[in-house]
């Protein structure tokens, strides 16, 4: 172990002092090539981090994780319906309890279509699918002040082809933070 | 003064009593009710028209007007233009007025209807003389001169086949006509207007954002639209031509305006009636406002969506969607009574009504297999009438001031783009083509020729 930090320190001291001379040397002769005299050694920091400082990364990397999957994963509708299927239902929990973790945190539910329908219709199907997401969510016990809705009917589409896949992603509601 | 029309419908009636007298007897009076007069187009002639001053401007205005004039009056449906080639005498030459027409010549050609022009062009001003005959009883039956600046030809010629228009239909066309919709040429929703032929189209909203549903106030002054220029679905009502406008933000959906008929016409938003779907209240309902947005009352009451409002011309009643019975389709409303009933019945996903200008009919988008078509539908609970077919998608039918054609978008060239159609779903044309798609076509009433 000793014997390692002596090699690594020997390493960092010695790489730049190198790095300087052969910079030296070569200044003469390429007087544009800068990027080596100021490039600092790559240094290895791992030596300096507690483990308490690891968890609390890895708290933060999980925490993040979870906002990531909070704003990311949506729940999908059947054509014109509003209904939330079981899977829906599912993803819902997890929001509330995510959302109960994050007392702060507020959030809009953003409604959208398929391009099948027609627009106006569509703008109305949109907000009753954030509704009903919204209404399951104060049910699970989040205040409703903290979430409000918005309907983009089929406006905004995740993937704007033509097909039945497409039509299935861009069915949705999406959650927004503020 | 209807001879010609009614000589081409007389013709149809025989056929239409021959062949329904066979199959169904009973129903065979109603069907005339039903004539449509686009099949049988009426031929008519129209000549190069006659310099009546010397130079190539006058020459020039001469072929610009009679060009434009063959070219509207055959956007009706109502017309076939016969070709020049066929013309055994050139009115240039022979003459522009009754005396000098032989009619034998154009009767002969198949022509029931033949319209002459003279041009006087001077350095600003222009003057037309123009007439319509009837060639079969052989005399004129229109005769307009016009007197303008050099720049008003186009409306002269659409005020002279305002008045061909008029002599056959007793309805005074649509050339005074604008037609709003949607366009995503700049990267967002936003809405143009182009004449009612699809020329110059020019961009009206700089939203920025998604913008959708425009409506024509019933004096053609104001349009209302759905935007989301502050990221949430408001009401904007914006004058046509000046800078002037009102926002109409309630928490929810403002959607779907629609203005109400005057009786009284006004041109004071206040006096002004706006329908349209709001849902501050928790539920998407219909609401009456004011021009300027003031709510007056609630127009439905149910449970899930109220959207699309369309007025009845005598403003009594209205149309409008609603999932109320589990899936969308068209419902009126009768304001007196207060009864609602359902008026589509095929079909799992009726929307976008649009009430036709004379009354007795409905337009809208049904879906089939996934695709919309338009269909029209009465009020005597017949089926509807399927009018495209196998277009891809076709959406947002829209009347022409007169009920003579609807506007509608489609997707049958690929991207959606503007067509019209005569109101029997014949002749159907693109519109313009502008970069982007276009969709949500409104037409407007028609301005006051002067």
């Amino acid at each position: 172990m000793q014997k390692k930090l002596w090699l690594v320190l020997a390493l960092v001291l010695l790489v730049p002092g190198l790095m300087l001379m052969t910079s030296c040397a070569q200044k003469s002769a390429v007087e544009t090539d800068t990027t080596q005299k100021t490039t600092p050694p790559p240094e290895d920091t791992s030596q300096k981090v507690s483990e308490a400082e690891l968890q609390a990364a890895e708290a933060k990397r999980a925490a993040e994780q979870a906002r990531n999957q909070f704003v990311n994963e949506h729940i999908y509708f059947s054509f014109d319906s509003a209904e939330l299927s079981p899977l829906a239902q599912d993803t819902l929990k997890r929001k509330a309890a995510w959302l109960k973790a994050n007392p702060d945190a507020m959030v809009t539910i953003a409604g959208n279509c398929d391009d099948r329908g027609t627009n106006e219709y569509n703008l109305a199907l949109g907000e009753r699918r954030a509704e009903s997401a919204r209404a399951y969510l104060m049910d699970l016990g989040v205040s409703g002040s903290r979430l409000s809705t918005i309907s983009y009917g089929e406006e905004r589409p995740l993937d704007p082809r033509n097909n039945e896949e497409a039509w299935a992603k861009n069915r949705n509601d999406q959650f927004q933070l503020k | 003064m209807l001879s010609i029309m009614r000589r081409s419908v007389l013709w149809l009636v025989l056929v239409l009593m021959l062949l329904s007298s066979a199959a169904t007897p009973a129903s065979a009076v109603d069907e005339f009710i039903e004539i449509n007069p686009f099949l049988k187009k009426i031929p008519l002639a129209i000549p190069d028209f006659k310099p009546l001053s010397e130079g190539e401007p006058a020459r020039e205005a001469a072929d610009e007007a009679a060009r434009l004039l063959a070219e509207t009056l055959s956007f009706t449906g109502y017309f076939n233009i016969l070709d020049k080639g066929a013309y055994l005498e050139d009115p240039r030459e022979t003459g522009i007025s009754d005396a000098a027409i032989n009619y034998r010549n154009w009767t002969v050609i198949g022509a029931e209807l033949l319209i002459t022009g003279g041009v006087y062009r001077s350095a600003d001003a222009v003057e037309m003389e123009l007439r319509l005959f009837d060639t079969f009883q052989g005399k004129s039956v229109i005769g307009k001169r016009y007197r303008g600046r050099v720049e008003d030809s186009r409306r002269i010629v659409r005020k002279f086949a305002s008045e061909v228009i008029y002599f056959l239909t007793g309805s005074r066309g649509f050339f005074n006509s604008e037609i709003a919709f949607v366009s995503t040429g700049t990267g967002n929703k936003e809405i143009f207007i182009a004449e009612f032929d699809g020329h110059h189209p020019v961009q009206f909203t700089h939203t920025k954002d998604i913008t959708l549903s425009p409506a024509w106030s019933p004096d053609g002054q104001w349009l209302a639209y759905t935007a989301y220029p502050k990221n949430r679905p408001f009401l904007y009502v914006k004058h046509r031509y000046h800078k002037r406008g009102y926002e109409i933000g309630n928490k929810g959906l403002n959607i779907t305006p629609a203005w109400m008929p005057q009786a009284k016409p006004s041109s004071s938003l206040d006096d002004m009636r706006l329908a349209a779907t709001l849902s501050f209240a928790g539920d998407q309902e219909i609401y009456l406002l004011t021009g300027k947005g003031k709510i007056i009352k609630r127009l439905t009451k149910s449970w899930g969506s109220d959207v699309s409002p369309t007025w009845s011309p005598d403003g009594k009643k209205f149309a409008f969607v609603s999932n109320r019975s589990g899936n969308p389709q068209v419902y009126i409303k009768d304001l007196e009574t207060g009864r609602v009933d359902r008026l589509t019945f095929q079909g799992r996903y009726n929307t976008q009504p649009s009430w036709s200008p004379k009354g007795d009919k409905l337009a809208y988008a049904g879906m089939e297999g996934g695709r919309n078509d338009i269909f029209v539908i009465g009020f005597n609970g017949r089926p509807p009438v399927q009018l495209t077919h196998d277009t891809g998608n076709n959406e947002s039918p829209s009347w022409s001031p007169d009920g003579s054609m609807i506007v509608f978008s489609s997707t049958r060239e690929g991207a959606s783009r503007i067509y019209v159609m005569t109101a029997f779903g014949t002749d159907q044309r693109r519109l313009l083509t502008l970069p982007g798609e276009q969709m949500n076509p409104q037409w407007s009433p028609n301005k006051h020729l002067n």
